[in-house]
């Protein structure tokens, strides 16, 4: 193994990784016991007979000690079962498959929309640094930074929706477009491509731009702050001075050698950024309606449907994991001086 | 006239006195931050936040809880500096209120977390091992979910409310503290003094708290001023969701959650509490640029 180091690096990553998926189920199975809602009554009801009550709770092993109940969990796990949702009545697998691609579509076209705006204003701080358009390129990332993303929403309903009538209104298509694309992929966009239906893929656009619009600022300072502080960092050493000084015009400079000595970091930034995506999506799909993940998770919250939440949440976390993972190993592949 | 001597005991090249070195070097903190004037505007908005939590009563123009229900949806007037609430309450008294809440949510969370991260971060640094390994472990885990939806996870399984919400995010807040003392603790373990002390015959919990905790406490006070922000904003995701400070409490989220179905029409009923959820975000964010060029000069 000595021989290869990105192999052992690897290696090490890999250990770490199922030690953290076993704590991430750990957490949820806890955070499932301590629940004051008796998951029995939920099941049954609170008038069920003395004998259902006890079958139920048979059914469910909650007879059983906790670190064998523990197992039992991990096994259900393991086969891809996370229960049944108490609300919808269906396995919390299925639901969580029909909700995730539309939060899947709005993280995605955040995070694009975020990279392409966000990219070249840090770039361009850190090229301008100390002028006005430095300056106001931080200011406006504060504000990306403080302003709370479910206001940002509320306010962008207001202003695009209720006043300008420029965006349609809260949800992911028109009444007029319900249900008259076939589900394929569940990405509304991509199923009216697939069906060639252009008026539905118009609308589904329409509906996406302004909670995309919105997750995206959200998302666009942290990208522009670290965009531009690699930048200032690559810009002031020394083979930019020799650049300098053999004469490169300055776009060159910036674009041929400094841009690309900051781009696999930045590859790390845009991963840890859309996995924080999925927080943002919480509140903003509450705002704008729409039927993602994010929304699954806080109806299932105040039904006190711990099934579905605690289903949610770890699939948010292997999520999580798994693209904080990728940052990790693109960073190890790209960058030929971590070895 | 004193405030020259002062002024000259404090930057004294030969100070006499323990205390005077002591204050010396927070004098010379606070002439560096005083030149930030980002950082002050961001102080002076989180002082006047603090003033307006602590004297709420006497700010208040109006009792917030009191319903007036023939005065449903005003518009800011004379009488009511913000105008009303869908029950007729006072926007302006519910706001001054709200500041107690959010303040009171973000202290205690900070007392909560900041001192645990630290021993944690410490001992994990100093003792190495196994010890270092698990602790490492389980923030690896805790970090693993995003911190919205791991509190909101939490939340559900306790009851919904201020206290709930503050043992939430304070579960989710610890982690990264523990990191950072940790990194600061292997910096220095194997430093000359740290082996002084321990050849006087220092134990290992005297050397944490009394010789490396100490040291950690600029980056982990820089670290508090810059989650703060995030506190609030968290606090205020929890009570817009229905999971945090539940109605009638003033919380700035909880409001806006209440408000939002007359957002298109009576919208500063809304728009204010968001105003004051962003500038109290928005001063914890400068306050903590600021200090983190004059406390903790290696980060950028």
């Amino acid at each position: 193994m000595k021989r290869y180091p990105r192999l052992r690096a690897l290696a090490a990553t890999a250990t770490t990784v199922p030690i953290t998926l076993f704590g991430l189920v750990l957490v949820t199975f806890l955070i499932g016991r301590v629940v004051p809602i008796d998951p029995v009554l939920a099941i049954v009801g609170d008038r069920a007979p003395q004998d259902v009550v006890e079958r139920a709770r048979l059914d469910l092993g909650l007879d059983r000690p906790l670190p064998e109940q523990f197992l039992r969990y991990l096994g259900q796990i393991a086969s891809g079962d996370l229960g049944r949702s108490v609300m919808t009545a269906n396995p919390v697998t299925e639901d969580i498959a029909r909700f995730f691609p539309a939060t899947f579509e709005l993280a995605t076209l955040a995070i694009i929309l975020a990279a392409l705006v966000g990219v070249p204003l840090g770039v361009l701080a850190a090229v301008r640094q100390g002028t006005w358009i430095d300056q106001t390129v931080r200011l406006f990332c504060l504000i990306g930074h403080s302003l709370p993303v479910f206001v940002l929403g509320l306010l962008s309903l207001l202003l695009f929706y209720a006043r300008l009538g420029w965006a349609p209104g809260p949800g992911r298509q028109g009444i007029a477009f319900d249900g008259m694309v076939d589900v394929r992929t569940g990405v509304l966009t991509l199923d009216a491509v697939l069906a060639r239906d252009w008026p539905a893929f118009w609308d589904a656009v329409a509906h996406l731009a302004q909670p995309a619009g919105v997750l995206a600022f959200f998302s666009l300072a942290y990208i522009a702050r670290m965009t531009r502080a690699f930048m200032l960092a690559e810009l002031s050493s020394e083979y930019i001075i020799t650049a300098r000084a053999k004469g490169l015009s300055g776009g060159r400079i910036v674009w041929r050698h400094a841009f690309r000595n900051i781009a696999v970091p930045l590859v790390t930034v845009l991963a840890l950024t859309y996995a924080g995506l999925l927080e943002g999506a919480v509140l903003t799909e509450t705002i704008f309606s729409w039927p993602g993940l994010g929304q699954y998770l806080t109806v299932s919250l105040l039904n006190a449907d711990m099934n579905a939440v605690l289903g949610a949440t770890l699939v948010v976390g292997l999520i999580y994991v798994a693209l904080n993972l990728l940052a990790d190993l693109t960073y190890r592949l790209l960058d030929p001086r971590v070895r | 006239m004193s405030g020259s001597t002062l002024h000259d005991w404090l930057l004294s090249d030969a100070p006499a006195s323990r205390r005077q070195a002591a204050w010396a070097g927070r004098y010379q903190t606070w002439l560096a931050l005083r030149r930030n004037k980002l950082a002050l505007a961001g102080l002076f908005v989180a002082l006047t936040m603090l003033v307006v939590a602590l004297f709420a009563p006497l700010l208040a123009t109006h009792d917030p809880g009191v319903q007036n229900l023939g005065n449903r949806l005003q518009p800011p007037s004379a009488a009511h500096w913000l105008g009303t609430d869908e029950l007729g309450r006072d926007v302006w008294s519910r706001v001054a209120y709200g500041a107690r809440i959010t303040l009171g949510m973000v202290v205690a969370v900070v007392v909560l977390v900041a001192p645990i991260g630290l021993l944690v971060g410490c001992a994990a640094g100093y003792a190495g091992g196994w010890l270092d390994r698990i602790l490492m472990r389980v923030t690896d885990v805790f970090l693993a979910f995003p911190r919205l939806i791991l509190a909101l996870a939490f939340v559900a399984a306790m009851k919904p409310g201020v206290e709930s919400a503050v043992a939430a995010i304070a579960l989710t807040a610890w982690p990264p503290y523990a990191r950072l003392a940790r990194a600061e603790t292997l910096r220095i373990r194997d430093a000359d003094f740290i082996a002084a002390v321990r050849m006087l015959g220092a134990s290992p919990w005297r050397i944490v708290l009394r010789h490396v905790a100490p040291v950690c406490i600029p980056s982990v006070i820089v670290r508090v001023t810059l989650d703060m922000s995030s506190i609030v904003l968290t606090a205020a995701g929890l009570g817009f969701l229905g999971l945090g400070a539940q109605p009638p409490l003033p919380e700035w989220g909880t409001m806006i959650a209440t408000a939002r179905r007359f957002i298109l029409e009576q919208w500063w009923v809304a728009v204010i509490p968001g105003i004051a959820i962003f500038l109290a975000s928005l001063a914890f964010n400068l306050l903590g640029d600021g200090l983190r060029d004059v406390l903790d000069p290696k980060q950028r």
